[in-house]
This record gives structure tokens, C-alpha cells and sequence, in this order.
């Protein structure tokens, strides 16, 4: 029987952590579907899709000794995704400027009401501590076109970030 | 013609030379162009996607309005003679179904090739379609667009790095 759970793991990170944690899954007789590990202001992350015929609890424990040892906090949700159910993005939008709290749901809200759908986002705050600088990089789903992105990224300029679009083309062959 | 899909291992093996440009290999092209055209999305074939292991590859991105091409393309024993810049972008593959991923290709290539009568031919290739040319060229040497996969960061940095590419 097919059971997918989402594991998230957070700890602080060390060299190491993706072997120990997989190792103790691979060893509790479960298989890893798509994951997503980052390093973000120094903690461990890391989302995986986990397939195990047990219920939550089994897996829990299953990960006890390991996160006890590294200091990790385990979280499992039982979800209904599958796998081979990727979206292939359309649209690519670079956002930078200096760092102020609002640039993420400024720019997110922006979009949304242009019908993008985010299939990945990733966020970066650089430059130094006196003067932070964000970086964002989206890839999304255009469901209104790629023209009603650009439209409403329009009314971002002179707010102080720079924003870029462009079209993501798949190239199939 | 049924499209091998990778974990297939004919599909990392080295395609040999076409040396007969008879009535048989324009049959085999029309054959893989149907197959290429009936693949949604595919704008690229190369004959060992079909289990032919011979230097011979269809492109035509002719669909994409927006990118300058040279039509319907066939390339028998396709040799790239020159390249001209790098740029990061999506491919997929008919025989690596449900994922893309970003791959570094030039944005200029001149192709040499034969057509289907043995006639030596020139191409020039800008962005799309040199893209396409590449990633089917690739197949011919046993390459998957896998093997050449750059990580979302890394896109994100050669980017900036190389700066220019702001759009309007």
C-alpha cells in the first residue's frame, strides 16, 4: 500500500545530517521520493517525501534515536501527494534590493493577482549586517500569460527593488 | 516508432556514422519525424531515441514564432564547428518523461551537416533552436540532458555573474 507522508527535519546544521536521517529511514524499510534540503541562516531544513506502509507514529519513532542524537526536530504529516505530478514553470522573476521588512508580500501579492502560481521560491538576505541586501528567485506558473506578470510588475518601480521577468522556455527533445 | 526512455542504457550509447544516404535512411527520417511530431511539445529527435544508433538528428522549432530558426532541420553526421556565449535554461526530454531541469548551452552554434541526399550543408543556430540542436547532437554521444543538469543556485549566480541579461 502506497503512504506518503512529509517529513520536515530542522536542527542546526552539521556536516552529515542527510546520511544519518536516510540511513535510519532506509533502514526502517522506507522509500524516499522528492526532497528539498536548504541551509537557511544556519539551521538544517529539509522536506522529504517519505513512503512507508505504517502509521505517522511508526515513522516518528522510527527517526527518534537519530534526531535525539543531532538535536533535530521531526515533524511528519500524512499527505496525498504522488509522485510524477511536476509543473513545468513558464516565468522566471529576480527580485532584489536592500533588505526592509514587506518586499516578499509586497512582490507575492503583485503576482498572485496576476495569476502565478509559485512552483518554487528561494530567498537570500546578502550584503552585510549595516546594509542587508534580499535576493529572491521565483519560477511559477503564468496563468494569466506572461504579459499580465509583467503589468503588474510595473507598479514596483521606484519602490527601491529591482524586479526581472522572463519567460521560461521548456525546451523539449 | 516507440521513444526509449531512460533507465534504458542504449540511450548512453555512442551512435555511428550514417554511410549510406540511400532510399532506405529517407524512409527512416520521415519515420522519425512523424515521431518527433507526434510527441507533444517535442521540437527535437535524435535516431537513438528510437533505438537507431546512427548520426542522425531532426529539429524544427519552427512552432516557437518567437525565435529565429532555419526551419526543418535534418542533420546527418552533424558536427558543431564553433560556439559563442553561455546561457542557463529549461530542457526536457521525450525519453526522460515528467522532469526538466536548467542546462548551460551556447547561444550561437554553426552546425555542419548532411541532408538526406548526402549534400554537405551549413547551419547557423541562435538561442532556441541552437539549444535544440545541442541537446539532440548530445544524444548521438550517448548524453542525456542530465548529464548536464546545473543546480537552480547556480543558475541564480552564473546569472549575476555574467550580469547583462536584464529583460524589459
Amino acid at each position: 500500500m502506497n503512504r506518503w507522508y512529509m517529513l520536515t527535519v530542522v536542527g542546526k546544521d552539521r556536516p552529515g545530517i542527510v546520511a544519518k536521517v536516510t540511513t535510519a529511514l532506509f533502514d526502517g524499510g522506507c522509500n524516499l521520493g522528492e526532497a528539498s534540503m536548504m541551509r537557511l541562516g544556519g539551521s538544517f531544513t529539509i522536506m522529504l517525501m517519505v513512503e512507508l506502509p505504517e502509521p505517522a507514529g511508526v515513522l516518528q519513532r522510527l527517526l527518534e534515536p537519530v534526531a535525539s542524537s543531532l538535536g533535530l526536530q521531526v515533524h511528519v504529516d500524512a499527505i496525498d501527494g504522488q509522485l510524477h505530478h511536476h509543473r513545468e514553470p513558464d516565468a522566471r522573476i529576480s527580485v532584489y534590493g536592500a533588505d526592509r521588512a514587506g518586499i516578499v508580500a509586497r512582490v507575492t501579492a503583485l503576482l498572485a493577482e496576476a495569476g502565478l502560481h509559485i512552483l518554487e521560491l528561494e530567498s537570500h538576505v546578502a550584503g552585510s549586517r549595516e546594509s542587508p541586501l534580499y535576493i529572491m528567485h521565483i519560477e511559477g506558473y503564468a496563468g494569466q500569460g506572461i504579459d499580465a506578470l509583467r503589468r503588474v510588475l510595473e507598479r514596483v518601480k521606484g519602490e527601491g527593488i529591482e524586479v526581472s521577468l522572463e519567460p521560461v522556455e521548456t525546451m523539449i527533445g | 516508432m516507440k521513444i526509449l526512455t531512460y533507465p534504458d542504457e542504449r540511450l548512453k550509447q555512442v551512435s555511428q556514422p550514417v554511410a549510406q544516404f540511400d532510399e532506405r535512411l529517407r524512409t527512416f527520417v520521415a519515420r522519425l519525424e512523424e515521431t518527433m511530431r507526434a510527441s507533444p511539445g517535442g521540437v527535437g529527435i535524435a535516431a537513438p531515441q528510437v533505438g537507431c544508433f546512427q548520426r542522425i538528428v531532426i529539429v524544427d522549432v519552427s512552432s516557437r514564432p518567437k525565435s529565429a530558426n532555419n526551419g526543418r532541420l535534418v542533420l546527418i553526421n552533424p558536427e558543431i564547428l564553433s560556439w559563442e556565449g553561455m546561457a542557463t535554461s529549461r530542457e526536457g526530454c521525450l525519453s526522460v518523461p515528467d522532469y526538466t531541469g536548467n542546462v548551460m548551452r551556447a547561444e550561437r552554434i554553426t552546425v555542419q551537416a548532411c541532408d538526406e541526399l548526402g549534400s554537405p550543408r551549413e547551419f547557423l543556430c541562435n538561442g532556441f533552436e541552437a539549444r535544440a540542436v545541442q541537446h539532440e547532437i548530445d544524444h548521438l554521444d550517448g548524453l542525456l540532458f542530465l548529464d548536464r543538469l546545473v543546480s537552480r543556485r547556480t543558475d541564480l549566480f552564473r546569472r549575476k555573474r555574467y550580469g547583462n541579461r536584464k529583460s524589459a
